[in-house]
């Protein structure tokens, strides 16, 4: 069949046109798929907050009411001891926490990089405290920490009777056996983190650092680690949640004690919400936790996406 | 393989058949947190008399009191109620009465004739404008003074204390003998307990109820009060470095194994001594406060049956109702738990030394005292938990105390 120079004009246009459809589609049928996420975000999360904030200014105990009563949550909260307290604690507890396990996970990551025997074995060693639920070892560590089982008790069986390590007993210094016992925890996910940046590092700089004769150390602090950014400000992310929903630890060893001690802010709103069936204040409590986790994630990402935004237009 | 089909299909007959011949049987699915050895057991009381009553009953035991209550909050508010749910006897369920959710059983009330059979402070629990909107089932005393008398024997005391200074002369002589006068588990709900029971023992019922019932807070402010406040951090002295953090059942063992001379703790604990193969008399004995006439702090369970209008399922909530409060399933339920009756015409043989005295108390309406939780607002009955953990942990002064005891108490 011939083909006139007509028809090739009526076609071209009607394929050009077709053209574009077809795209349309495809994109269509991206956002279909990613619609189930999109709506999840959207009512589960974002939902979820706007419902706790609503229900923050209404006077709600066991069921979510809709009498409306101002800002009198927020001023019983900032009332409380005991959410005063939570916080201070936690304050406390994050900053001890995130730069002890990267500290610790940062040295532990480099010591495997040495390309130690059994790599594998020592791997699974640090990162094996992870895996573990903290309601079973937060025991263990409770008992550990007991004046009158763990450590205190042997040392003075083996002798030293003076020796005094009673600190999970003690107000003013039980919030450190919980920085220990989760520093323990988690420091091995650190080292997982750290030690997969570690392994992306190119071995041509190592190459070239030994030509000029710089020693081991100066090539890990002034070359190795800034080139870690990507990997440590995600691993702090993740040490950052864990310390704003930090709940197993402390219920599994002190319980909160002694007296509220060592509360934090997760098991206030916990303990709100559920066992003193005050739905209003513990909503309220939430959101402030919200604000406050806002405010110091927001600047972290804002400079994590400027650095790569400066790092690709380079 | 077509045996293994054979015997499927059969099997299926024998459970069709089986359910056809008992002709619907009201089913009642009770949510509860009884999860423990004991506990468990308990409730296989109430079971197996509801099933020999016609019912059938679908057990759905979640562990932990918080989870479970929040299970039966969550499944009522989603649309899918349970028959009954487990709450303490207290103001838990109140807010679940106010918005309209649960059915009353006072036709049962009615028939049974609760008001005159139940003591009044559960009564008062379990009313609400006229209507009887839970089924209590058991009555715990949350304050029960347990000691080791072996321990006793070594201190050289001859007897159970009749007052308060006598108490304090007992721990002094424990202490001497070396054993730890005081078994306490350092958490905020046994340190409140602690305090509950001195409360009660020297400030007196008279203002236990202006505080907790009336929430007075010139009576918080008052020197009787203070004194409560002393008296109660004088005890301090006698507990062990390793008391905070420490679980009930630990403090416990400390008492069973002659450790420690007393523990201050509801009558549940009278399941780690029976594990322990001791028994109520020989091995411990038990005193709920001081002389003859000391408080008795009422506390205890109860299910609610929330609202529906499937005809089945209420008749399932009556027949639960009537079953869980009959004089033979409180027996055999008591005595697996270590409560005692919510009624006093039964036949207390079967139960231990302790539930017997309980149960002559109880007889006398002067003695019972509801505990907090009855009186108070879970949030408040909290605030409260957090001030006596700290003027007991801290050192805080009396007169800081019971300032912020009155500020609890008006949050």
């Amino acid at each position: 069949m011939a083909v006139t120079p007509a028809d090739k004009a009526l076609r071209a246009p009607v394929r050009h046109a077709k053209r574009k459809p077809l795209r349309k589609r495809f994109a269509l049928a991206a956002y279909i798929a990613l619609l189930p996420m999109a709506l999840t975000v959207v009512f589960a999360y974002l939902g979820t907050m706007l419902w706790s904030l609503r229900t923050s200014f209404t006077n709600s105990r066991t069921f979510a009411s809709t009498s409306f009563a101002g800002v009198s949550q927020y001023v019983r909260l900032f009332n409380n001891d005991r959410w005063m307290l939570s916080l201070q604690n936690i304050v406390i507890y994050g900053v001890l926490f995130i730069v002890i396990c990267l500290v610790i996970g940062l040295l532990l990551a480099v010591f495997i990089d040495q390309k130690v025997v059994a790599e594998g074995a020592l791997r699974t060693v640090f990162l094996y405290p992870y895996a573990m639920s903290f309601v079973a070892t937060g025991l263990v560590w409770q008992w550990i920490l007991n004046p009158e089982l763990g450590i205190q008790e042997v040392l003075h069986r083996i002798g030293f009777t003076h020796a005094r390590f009673d600190w999970i007993v003690d107000q003013d210094r039980v919030i450190y056996t919980l920085v220990i016992a989760t520093v323990w925890q988690a420091s091995g996910l650190v080292m997982a983190l750290l030690l997969a940046g570690l392994r992306g590092i190119d071995d041509e700089i190592w190459k070239a650092a030994r030509i000029d004769g710089i020693p081991r150390w100066r090539v890990y602090v002034s070359i190795v680690i800034p080139m870690l950014g990507a990997s440590i400000s995600t691993a702090f992310i993740l040490l950052f949640v864990m310390v704003i929903k930090l709940y197993d630890a402390v219920v599994a060893m002190t319980q909160g004690g002694p007296g509220t001690a060592s509360e934090v802010p997760a098991k206030f709103i916990m303990e709100y919400l559920f066992g003193r069936a005050n739905l209003g204040l513990a909503s309220a409590a939430s959101i402030v936790l919200l604000i406050t986790v806002l405010a110091i994630l927001a600047p972290v990402f804002y400079v994590r996406s400027r650095a790569l935004r400066l790092r690709d237009a380079r | 393989m077509n045996s293994m089909k054979k015997l499927v299909v059969s099997v299926f007959a024998v459970v069709a058949a089986s359910s056809a011949a008992h002709a619907d049987p009201l089913k009642a699915t009770v949510i509860h947190w009884w999860t423990s050895g004991g506990e468990s057991a308990a409730i296989k009381q109430f079971a197996d008399a509801y099933n020999k009553a016609g019912g059938l009953w679908v057990d759905n035991a979640v562990a932990g009191a918080d989870q479970a209550r929040s299970t039966a909050l969550n499944r009522i508010m989603g649309g899918d109620p349970p028959t009954a749910a487990q709450f303490n006897t207290s103001k838990q369920f109140h807010d679940i009465i106010d918005q309209g959710l649960l059915n009353n059983v006072d036709d049962v009330a009615a028939k049974e004739n609760w008001d005159a059979t139940f003591p009044p402070s559960i009564i008062a629990s379990i009313k609400s404008n006229g209507h009887f909107y839970a089924a209590p089932v058991d009555i715990h005393m949350p304050a029960w003074f347990f000691y080791s008398k072996s321990a006793f024997q070594k201190a050289g005391i001859p007897k159970e204390p009749a007052n308060y200074d006598e108490f304090i002369a007992d721990l002094d002589k424990l202490k001497a003998a070396g054993v730890i006068p005081l078994a306490l588990g350092g958490q905020a709900w046994q340190e409140k307990i602690t305090f509950d029971a001195v409360f009660a023992d020297v400030g007196g019922p008279d203002l236990y109820l202006k505080i907790y019932r009336d929430r007075d807070v010139n009576a918080v402010k008052s020197d009787a009060f203070k004194k409560v406040l002393t008296q109660f951090k004088r005890l301090h002295n006698y507990v062990d470095p390793g008391s905070p953090g420490r679980n009930w059942n630990d403090a416990t063992a400390l008492v069973i194994s002659g450790k420690a001379g007393v523990q201050i703790m509801g009558d549940w604990a009278k399941g780690e001594f029976v594990a322990a193969k001791q028994s109520a008399g020989k091995d411990f004995g038990c005193f709920p406060g001081f002389g003859p006439h000391s408080p008795y702090l009422v506390a205890g369970d109860v299910f609610v049956f929330p609202k529906t209008d499937d005809a089945n399922a209420v008749k399932a909530q009556k027949l639960l109702a009537t079953v869980m409060t009959s004089p033979a399933a409180q027996v055999a339920f008591s005595a697996k738990k270590g409560s005692i009756p919510i009624r006093s015409d039964i036949d207390d043989s079967s139960l231990d030394m302790c539930a017997k005295e309980g149960i002559a108390i109880m007889k006398d309406k002067s003695r019972q005292l509801p505990n907090p939780e009855m009186l108070t607002p879970p949030d408040i009955n909290g605030a409260l938990q957090d001030v006596i953990t700290n003027f007991w942990n801290k050192n805080q002064s009396v007169e800081d105390a019971q300032k912020a005891f009155a500020s609890g108490l008006k949050s």
